[in-house]
């Protein structure tokens, strides 16, 4: 006897904000008539913390994990034991997404040691004889869109051997590579905008890129651990590029990867880009921004 | 049984025609009739609404004749009415409401679309893989990806899920890879087909990821340019791999909003439904992640069609994005062939956008000197490349950028291109684009211009040769203006024949031909044949570069059809020589001869057209060999016949249109092309129909030593030879209609010559049934020229042959019974019989006689009744025989009719054979008895027999009624008559008996019986 659980949300993108009501339906398919002890659906949404190993301790990590942090939960009894018709059987249900008393729906993200993420768990109670069913469904939260415009701030910055802070400064080749970002305060929906030239350079480049990294700090007891990662890597130009021409520097910041920026008392999740230009004698040349994403 | 005594009934032909005659009945007027014009009554002005309809009767007048199905209707046909509705553009069944809206949106459309002027990517791609090949070793670079993700469990959530696939794409960028070496050309191609085809399994086994891993290993290749001289061919064979994958997912994300009923063509943003954007969406955010530029730049390009379904200006949008994306490409080829890829996708998804397509072009410009940068030369140093050969990779990239701008493209824009480009100090590559890619009626306009610009090109990349090619391109298809023509000759020419290479030389100089035969005569053109012998003499130049000397010729063909013109050209025949392999040289003789059967339609007795034709024509014959084929034998024999045809002077059927009133004229014609069909099943038969316009002269005899001499010259076709034989009959025909049937002493003279040059020509054709019927035609000729004794030895060898006719001849490869030819052929022999008189030295019916011992003797095949079947035939001709008057006979001849004036003996000979030959019918018919299964053959025999004797022989006679009596019961006996044949001939001997002198029919009658089959 095979039934199936599932759960459908009405929206196909999944994506819902503060205040907004998660719709969908219970699905169950079985074949014949089947005898359960309850069904009950939760919706929880939690901000996992992780402290990394490289900032405390290797047993501290594993010990140390801070607390998760609930943002919302709520359950409700979908249905009494009973028994559910064969075939095709759908319960509608509908979650409001209001949290209690001043805390906020943050924007899901996922990161490597902060991860916020909203559930739908639906539970099928059964016999002593037969397995609980259980089937859970992420969705994903949007936080509610900034109120006030965002002005942009354009970044122009120009890379030399000078302006470099490194050892080795006087051994390296020259060059001159000018360029400017659109803004460094983004809207997450829009991509990142700006241009790159190359004025000269006496070794050839072997490729520029654009890094988008995740700087994520995490507070607990013992102090705080920061830590930047690699979000994505995204190459905008490959070979000695002509000279002088503008190359387009554009990124779509990916989804569930990235959030607006975070600042919390526990945790903070923050944007960076870095302009990475490769030398053909692998010199490896980074200029780095600090990123303030926000929803429109 | 009793002998049967033989009388023929009496005819009189000219009373019978009478009878049978149609009686003429007047109509009154106002009687119906079905073909009298219909009169329209109903006068209603209907212009109003047939405004635009094809129908140009209009309804004021009614003197011609309307046409009776539109005055069938009341006012206005439906089909004019959905004309007139189209033509002012307001359907009136339109469902939509909006139909102003509809129409707009079929407009927008017209103009979206791309016409078919604008060659299509698929002509190209041919092109290119033909084009750019190497014999380098080649590689590929490939990460068969793991399958992790089938692993996945269903129950894992989203984020999991999008977690794994994220790392797939990271497995393959950084994973294991494989490379594969030493790959040949075809082995590469191999590859990349199966990779296609693993995309497609991949696709529909629903891997995306997989798909999409593909798809980015592949384009990824393209930004590896190792084997330089093979990257255009690589670039056609992974943007094909694009091509399919950006369909499988555009036609995914249709289907998913097919539901409940498919997307309109025209659909919006809001005919789309979320999950379906959602997919789309995603496959935008998968594609934006890919880590390497040309990846990520070519899949998106792949799949630029889907932004459509998400919102209106995407298209618009990511083009010009994508085309500032590959300003980050530092290799200039791989940056060219992206823009060239962009474009493509562009003017197939939006080919309205015409902005970004210039942008390309623009960046393409900008960027263009790094193509003599250090890294370009220290590679191709590297890849032993030289710089004109790697210039030349360049071209079918920009020659798309410049094909798609140029389309349609104003005046304006075009003249702006070709200032950049000279603001570039005339790159030559790009000159060369240009030229290629414009209209040619823009380039003509310019091309002093362009030639200046050619000029001062710099010799160094490119070889001006290609670009004065491309120049003579344009020129080819449009004129430019009319002063400058000569100037421009001149000034390409000079360029051209400096040309060291003879293979760059008649690469280019070939393509000039088509200009100077457009424009200029017969002392150009020769100046120009002289110029390309000069150049390709030289240690057998012209060995290497027969298709372009052959393209020569069929350029000088199309624009020269004047032979006379052509072959005055002194430097014609020089060319022609040199084609010295024989297969080319047979086929430039076929094109020549092909264009002068089209084109030549007046007869010329111009010597020099004669002997160079004749020449062509020996060639071919020549070529003939035991190894050739029968197909090809039989298309040079053609074009040999066709020539032939044009030295003929006067045509046959003029003769026959001459003298309707001859029967035997009409007989002839229809004899012969009877015989024409079957002598050679190919269309021969046409040319009898044709040239009824040729013009003829009087020299007859010079035409008469002409045929002596081809036939000397063709002896090795037969086909030729046929046609000789009819050419001398139908010279001797029109010498009889040129003296109106007198023959002077000199005519006669030459048409006995006539007839002896068939005579001598005949034995020699292989084929049995083309010498009996020729001998049979020759013999009719001969006697309507009177030649009394040379018809009578046609006939006789006609005769004499006989018995060589083998019983099974193939036609069409395929054996046959030669039988029916056979009985075919005496039928149509037996009716010439009737008109030529006896030969005075031999016995009354001599060929008659010795036709029918022939046949006698003849070995038929066992169990077949043709013997009889001839010998039934036979009767009614020795019937026609015995009347007073012959049914037909030939002017200025004296048949058997006036020469025995129904001599009584004469007739009981007649009679006498008559009743041997029925007794030998009926001998037949009684061992036919014997045989239980032949019972069929016996009652049809019987039965047409019964058919001979009842319309020729005269029944009046006792025993011949009484044996046709005899012989209708014996066709009845066994059931096996078809009734109805049975009943339409007792009709028609009842018919019959009413003739005053058939009255005696009437006793027959009583004593014929039907019997039901039961």
């Amino acid at each position: 006897m095979s039934v199936t659980l599932d759960i459908r949300l009405k929206r196909a993108n999944k994506v819902y904000l503060e205040g907004e009501t998660v719709a969908g339906v219970i699905l169950l398919v079985c074949k014949e008539a089947l005898q359960h002890h309850g069904i009950s659906l939760s919706m929880e949404g939690v901000v996992n913390l992780q402290l990394s190993s490289k900032s405390v301790g290797v047993f501290e990590a594993f010990y140390n994990s801070v607390k998760p942090i609930q943002l919302i939960s709520s359950n409700i009894e979908v249905a009494k034991a009973g028994k559910i018709p064969g075939g095709k059987t759908e319960i509608p249900f509908e979650f409001p997404l209001h949290t209690k008393g001043n805390k906020v729906l943050y924007e899901t993200y996922h990161g490597v040691f902060v991860n916020i993420q909203y559930t739908l768990r639906c539970d099928m109670k059964r016999s002593l004889l037969a397995k609980d069913l259980s089937r859970s469904c992420e969705f994903i939260v949007h936080c509610q869109p900034q109120k006030s415009k965002v002005i942009p701030t354009p970044v122009n910055f120009t890379i030399t051997p000078d302006t470099l802070q490194s050892r080795e400064k006087n051994s390296l080749p020259k060059f001159l590579i000018r360029g400017h970002l659109d803004a460094t305060n983004c809207v997450i929906s829009l991509p990142l905008t700006g241009e790159v030239v190359v004025e000269n350079s006496d070794v050839p480049i072997k490729s520029i890129e654009l890094q988008l990294v995740r700087v994520e700090t995490c507070g607990c007891a013992e102090g705080y651990a920061r830590d930047a990662t690699e979000i994505q890597n995204i190459q905008i130009a490959e070979g000695d590029v002509c000279h002088s021409l503008a190359i387009p520097i554009y990124m779509i910041f990916p989804r569930l990867f990235t959030c607006p920026t975070l600042e919390t008392t526990n945790f903070k999740v923050e944007f960076e880009v870095n302009v990475v230009v490769v030398l053909h004698d692998d010199h490896l040349i980074t200029e780095s921004f600090p990123l303030k994403l926000c929803r429109l | 049984m009793a002998a049967v005594q033989w009388r023929s009934h009496g005819r009189n032909y000219d009373t019978e025609l009478q009878r049978c005659r149609l009686e003429a009945a007047l109509v009154d007027f106002g009687d119906y009739h079905p073909l009298k014009p219909i009169m329209v009554t109903d006068t209603k002005t209907r212009r109003g609404t047939r405004k635009g309809s094809t129908s140009s009767s209009s309804s004021s007048s009614s003197s011609a004749p309307p046409d009776p199905l539109s005055s069938m209707l009341d006012g206005t046909d439906p089909l004019s009415m959905f004309a007139a509705a189209s033509a002012s553009e307001t359907p009136p069944m339109s469902h939509s409401s909006s139909t102003g809206d509809l129409g707009r949106r079929k407009r927008e459309k017209e103009e979206e679309a791309v016409g078919p002027d604008f060659e299509p990517w698929s002509l190209k791609r041919g092109e290119i893989l033909a084009r750019f090949t190497t014999t380098e070793k080649l590689s590929i670079n490939l990460f068969i990806g793991s399958d992790r993700g089938k692993a996945t469990s269903q129950g894992s959530a989203v984020s999991e899920k999008v977690r794994t696939r994220l790392e797939e794409l990271d497995d393959l960028e950084e994973g294991s890879q494989r490379e594969l070496l030493n790959l040949s050309q075809q082995d590469y191609a191999n590859r990349i087909e199966e990779l296609n085809q693993s995309l497609k399994e991949a696709w529909s086994s629903d891997q995306k990821v997989k798909a999409l891993k593909i798809v980015i290993q592949c384009s990824k290749l393209l930004s590896d340019n190792s084997v330089i001289q093979f990257y255009p061919s690589k670039f056609v064979l992974i943007t094909d791999i694009l091509d399919t994958f950006g369909r499988l997912v555009y036609d995914r994300i249709w289907t998913m909003c097919s539901d409940p009923r498919p997307l309109p063509d025209n659909f919006t943003v809001e005919d789309v439904n979320d999950t379906a954007k959602e997919t789309c969406l995603n496959w935008f955010y998968k594609i934006a992640s890919i880590r390497e530029l040309l990846p990520r730049l070519y899949v998106e390009a792949a799949i630029l069609k889907c932004n459509r379904f998400l919102n209106k200006s995407g298209i618009q949008e990511t083009l010009p994005r994508l085309s500032a994306m590959v300003r980050g490409i530092g290799d200039p080829l791989v940056a060219a062939y992206a823009r060239a890829y962009l474009c493509r996708v562009g003017m197939e998804v939006a080919p309205h956008l015409k902005d970004s397509l210039n942008r390309n072009f623009f960046d393409l410009l900008g960027t263009f000197r790094q193509i003599s940068s250090e890294n370009v030369r220290a590679q191709l140093v590297l890849q032993r490349v030289e710089m004109p050969e790697y210039l030349t990779l360049y071209s079918p990239a920009i020659s798309w950028i410049l094909q798609c701008i140029a389309y349609r493209a104003p005046e304006s824009l075009l003249t702006e291109m070709m200032e950049r480009c000279k603001k570039l100090g005339n790159n030559a590559l790009l000159l060369n684009s240009v030229m290629r890619a414009f209209r040619p009626e823009f380039v003509a306009a310019r091309a002093t211009d362009f030639i200046g610009m050619i000029k001062d090109c710099d010799e160094a990349g490119f070889p001006k040769h290609l670009l004065f090619g491309s120049l003579g391109r344009s020129l080819a298809s449009a004129d430019p203006p009319e002063s400058e023509r000569l100037t421009i000759l001149n000034e390409a020419w000079k360029v051209i024949t400096k040309v060291r290479s003879p293979q760059d030389y008649i690469n280019c100089a070939e393509i000039w031909v088509e200009f100077t035969c457009r424009h200029f005569t017969k002392r150009e053109v020769n100046t120009i044949l002289a110029d390309i012998i000069k150049h390709m003499t030289p240690d057998r130049a012209f060995e290497d570069a027969y298709p372009q000397l052959q393209s020569v010729i069929r350029k000088i063909l199309t624009y020269f059809h004047d032979f006379s013109v052509l072959f005055s050209m002194e430097r014609f025949l020089p060319f022609l020589d040199m084609f010295q392999k024989d297969s080319v040289r047979v086929e430039v003789c076929k094109s020549i001869m092909e264009v002068f059967i089209k084109h030549q339609v007046e007869l010329t007795r111009d010597p020099v057209i004669l002997n160079a034709m004749l020449h062509i024509c020996k060639t071919m014959h020549d070529s003939v060999n035991a190894l050739t084929l029968e197909d090809e034998k039989r298309s040079l024999a053609l074009l040999i016949i066709g020539f032939i045809r044009m030295v003929r002077l006067s045509h046959l059927l003029y003769y026959v249109n001459n003298n309707h009133n001859c029967c035997f004229g009409l007989l002839y014609c229809i004899v012969l092309i009877c015989i024409c069909c079957f002598c050679f099943n190919f269309g021969v038969t046409f040319f009898f129909f044709s040239a009824l316009q040729v013009s003829f002269g009087r020299d007859f005899e010079q035409q008469l030593s002409f045929c002596v001499e081809a036939r000397a010259t063709f002896c090795n076709l037969e086909p030729v030879l046929v046609q000789l034989i009819h050419t001398v009959n139908q010279l001797a025909m029109e010498t009889r209609r040129v003296m109106r049937g007198n023959h002077s002493r000199k005519t006669a003279a030459f048409v006995r010559a006539c007839a002896a040059y068939s005579f001598i020509t005949i034995p020699s054709l292989s084929s049995i049934f083309s010498r009996l019927s020729l001998y049979l035609l020759s013999g009719q000729v001969a006697l309507a020229n009177q030649c009394l004794s040379q018809a009578d030895a046609f006939l006789k060898a006609a005769v004499s042959i006989l018995p060589e006719v083998p019983r099974s001849i193939s036609v069409e490869g395929k054996l046959r019974s030669s039988e029916s030819f056979l009985v075919d052929f005496i039928n149509s022999f037996l009716a010439t019989l009737l008109v030529i008189p006896d030969h005075p030295e031999h016995g009354v019916l001599y060929l008659v006689r010795g036709l029918l011992n022939m046949v006698q003797d003849y070995t038929w095949e066992d169990n077949s009744d043709a013997k009889v079947r001839v010998y039934i035939s036979a009767l009614p001709l020795l019937a026609a025989m015995s009347q007073e008057t012959y049914l037909y006979s030939i002017p200025k001849v004296d048949s058997n009719d006036t020469l025995y004036g129904g001599d009584p003996k004469f007739l009981s000979e007649i009679n006498k054979l008559c009743e041997t030959l029925i007794g030998q019918i009926l001998d037949h018919l009684k061992t036919l008895g014997r045989d239980e299964q032949s019972t069929r053959r016996q009652g049809a025999l019987a039965f047409s027999l019964f058919g001979v004797l009842l319309a020729h022989g005269d029944l009046r006679n006792n025993k011949l009624s009484q044996l046709a009596v005899n012989l209708w019961n014996l066709s009845h006996k066994h059931g096996c008559c078809e009734t109805r044949t049975s009943v339409r001939t007792l009709e028609f001997i009842k018919h019959q008996t009413q003739q005053p002198d058939m009255t005696h029919l009437s006793d027959m009658v009583q004593r014929l019986t039907l019997q039901s089959r039961t």
